[in-house]
């Protein structure tokens, strides 16, 4: 088990490297090169060369990469041209935010979602079944910023029972502790802000969860409709086990073992839905740092955000792969 | 193979299985069920709507209407009224025809963000299937490095460095699905290279290109084409999503349904229709793409070959 691990862990290096210079070249792609990217388009010829000197792009590129490497592998992204303060500085006060929306999201996600594929497979064909399928189908099609604007349409502006946007009522005072508004509240006891966080969270939370809600129950469905047919599952029925047991033990339990890797995958939809979900409901995570930096052309800020987003969906991928082999031992052999 | 490799791409690479000719059985299969044909009909209306559009609209959708331009104020838009049916839009143009006609440019953003990604994404991949060895290995990593960035900020990182146009658009969505075709059409073709035909055009001393352009890649290019329609799917909600966050077309007078819908977003409680029929037409017609993508990949899987 730890060799496997450590294999996987390595095996993340290159492609953590490779992706540096991707991101490293990116800047040197735009027209002008960094300097005016930093500077914006009016900047004159001379501070554009100050500023080459300052950053020093008229030394050989390998020497401006590893300085670059050098300096993200210390945290150090650079300065928001927007706030002026540190990139790194703004995403740990936008982290807990986008982090509270994802986890509520993947939680609705696969609290409704494994039931439904299961049910949708106990019942193949007949209409509970079809409904389900066109219902994922239909959910996939369904652009997640207009699901959110169809939810804060009809939840705020028609029947006014949830707050539109932001994640805490501004009259509220609660005190900050780990960034997560309603987990803030629990600890400090202030059991309003607590309240207050969850009636804004679940707008956001129930249109990022539409997609891998979607894909969860596909993915359980075709699963369970592949482990019914195993021979072990019939050996389990002629043996006697009541149908519940054999459902539970042997269905449900190997069922799960594709769900659960599918589970890691959605974190890139996730990512990606956070960014529009967060714009239509105002929420103040990495996806509203990140909309803020396209719409002024922030590239600093824009940099570390794409690099931050492929590291952690690289690292949840790792995370998976290894819980994955822990789950199920014949992983670890391939 | 690195970490995402095995799972995103086993996912992809898993697709490319069962693509072994019996093409006209699979496509016989997928025309029995309802949901295929239903498929068809949505795509096949949008398409002739695409077409015909310029012509059957009632109005120019590129010119503002004096009529419609003297009832609009920033907090009204003026409703529906005798000759437009849907009303204006925020710029005094006919509501309805442009809507007509964004069925066109939709359709162009989409086949021409999709055809972009499957060419490239098959040189990639055929030239991986090809030669296999150190090319393969290299060409794979590099389409791991593109998986290991979320589709959409791959987009975003991509449009970010380009002038807004509708091209930038295109080309933004196309590189979403470079990786993916590229993945399926190598894995496809690697199930080709140990086949017992492509074995035996080997020992009949065939030459290579011959085995790889007559043998290989046609036997290879279900998974593709199956994967291809459920991009389109895919590229015309991306497109969207660009222009909602403001990557899009800089052209604002395109009538295009990505960009109606990410230019309406600030006038919801002025004219909610203004977002709301762009955005119903790009559902259905994603979902006719869906559906008649997810048809043909059942009827290609040999599990339900009967």
């Amino acid at each position: 088990m730890l060799r496997f691990t450590v294999r996987r862990l390595l095996q993340a290096v290159p492609t953590l490297f490779v992706l540096s210079i991707l991101v490293f070249a990116w800047l040197r792609l735009l027209p002008g090169g960094p300097a005016t990217a930093l500077l914006g388009d009016k900047a004159t010829p001379e501070r554009v060369a100050a500023m080459n000197e300052v950053l020093g792009l008229d030394d050989p590129i390998f020497v401006q990469y590893f300085r670059f490497l050098g300096r993200i592998l210390s945290g150090d992204f650079g300065n928001s041209l927007i706030t002026g303060d540190p990139v790194m500085e703004e995403v740990g006060w936008a982290f807990p935010a986008t982090l509270e929306l994802s986890v509520a999201a993947m939680f609705l996600a696969v609290l409704f979602g494994i039931p439904m594929g299961y049910i949708a497979a106990r019942f193949r064909g007949r209409f509970l079944d079809n409904a389900t399928v066109v219902t994922t189908l239909v959910g996939v099609a369904v652009p997640v910023f207009f699901l959110g604007f169809l939810l804060k349409y009809i939840f705020t502006q028609e029947m006014s029972l949830l707050p539109p946007s932001g994640r805490q009522d501004v009259l509220i005072d609660a005190t900050r502790v780990t960034g997560i508004a309603t987990f803030d509240g629990l600890l400090t006891g202030e059991f309003d802000a607590t309240w207050d966080a969850m009636l804004h969270l679940i707008l956001p939370a129930v249109a990022l969860a539409s997609i891998p809600f979607a894909v969860i129950v596909r993915i359980t469905r075709a699963s369970v409709l592949d482990v019914q047919g195993e021979d072990f599952v019939r050996t389990a029925n002629s043996k006697g086990l009541t149908t519940q047991i054999v459902r539970k033990r042997h269905v449900l339990r190997n069922a799960l073992l594709p769900v659960s890797t599918t589970i890691g995958l959605q974190t890139g939809l996730l990512m990606s839905g956070a960014v529009l979900t967060e714009k239509v409901f105002a929420w103040g995570g990495l996806g509203t740092l990140l909309e803020q930096a396209i719409q002024q052309r922030d590239y600093p800020r824009l940099q570390g955000l794409i690099l931050l987003f492929a590291v952690v969906f690289v690292l949840v991928n790792l995370l998976v792969d290894i819980s994955y082999a822990i789950i199920d031992p014949r992983v670890r052999v391939r | 193979m690195s970490i995402l490799s095995t799972r995103k791409a086993d996912k992809i690479d898993s697709l490319a299985e069962g693509g072994t000719s019996l093409a006209m059985d699979a496509l016989r299969r997928t025309f029995r069920s309802p949901v295929a044909i239903l498929g068809l009909v949505i795509v096949g209306l949008f398409v002739i709507l695409a077409i015909i559009s310029p012509f059957i609209a009632p109005k120019d959708p590129y010119r503002p209407y004096p009529e419609l331009k003297s009832e609009l104020t920033p907090s009204n838009i003026p409703g529906p009224m005798p000759g437009f049916l849907l009303g204006s839009d925020q710029n005094g143009y006919d509501f309805f025809s442009r809507l007509l006609v964004g069925a066109q440019q939709t359709l162009f953003v989409g086949v021409f963000a999709t055809l972009i990604g499957v060419a490239i994404g098959m040189i990639i991949g055929g030239l991986a299937g090809a030669f296999g060895g150190w090319v393969d290995s290299v060409l794979m990593r590099l389409t791991d490095i593109m998986l290991s960035i979320p589709s959409l900020l791959l987009a975003i990182s991509i449009a970010a460095l380009l002038p807004g146009s509708q091209w930038t658009v295109i080309i933004a969505v196309a590189m979403i699905g470079v990786p993916v075709f590229a993945r399926l059409l190598r894995g496809a073709m690697m199930a080709q290279r140990s086949s017992d035909h492509v074995l035996a055009a080997t020992a009949l001393g065939v030459k290579r290109k011959t085995i790889v352009f007559r043998h290989m890649l046609p036997n290879s290019i279900g998974p593709v084409i199956v994967q291809a329609t459920l991009t389109l799917a895919t590229a015309i909600i991306d497109a969207a999503a660009l222009s909602f966050l403001g990557l899009g077309d800089s052209d604002w007078r395109r009538a295009e349904w990505g960009l109606m819908l990410g230019n309406a977003q600030e006038l919801l409680s002025v004219k909610p229709s203004l977002a709301f029929f762009p955005a119903i037409a790009i559902i259905i017609v994603a979902l006719g793409f869906t559906l008649l993508g997810e048809s043909m990949r059942e009827s290609l899987d040999p599990k339900n070959r009967r």
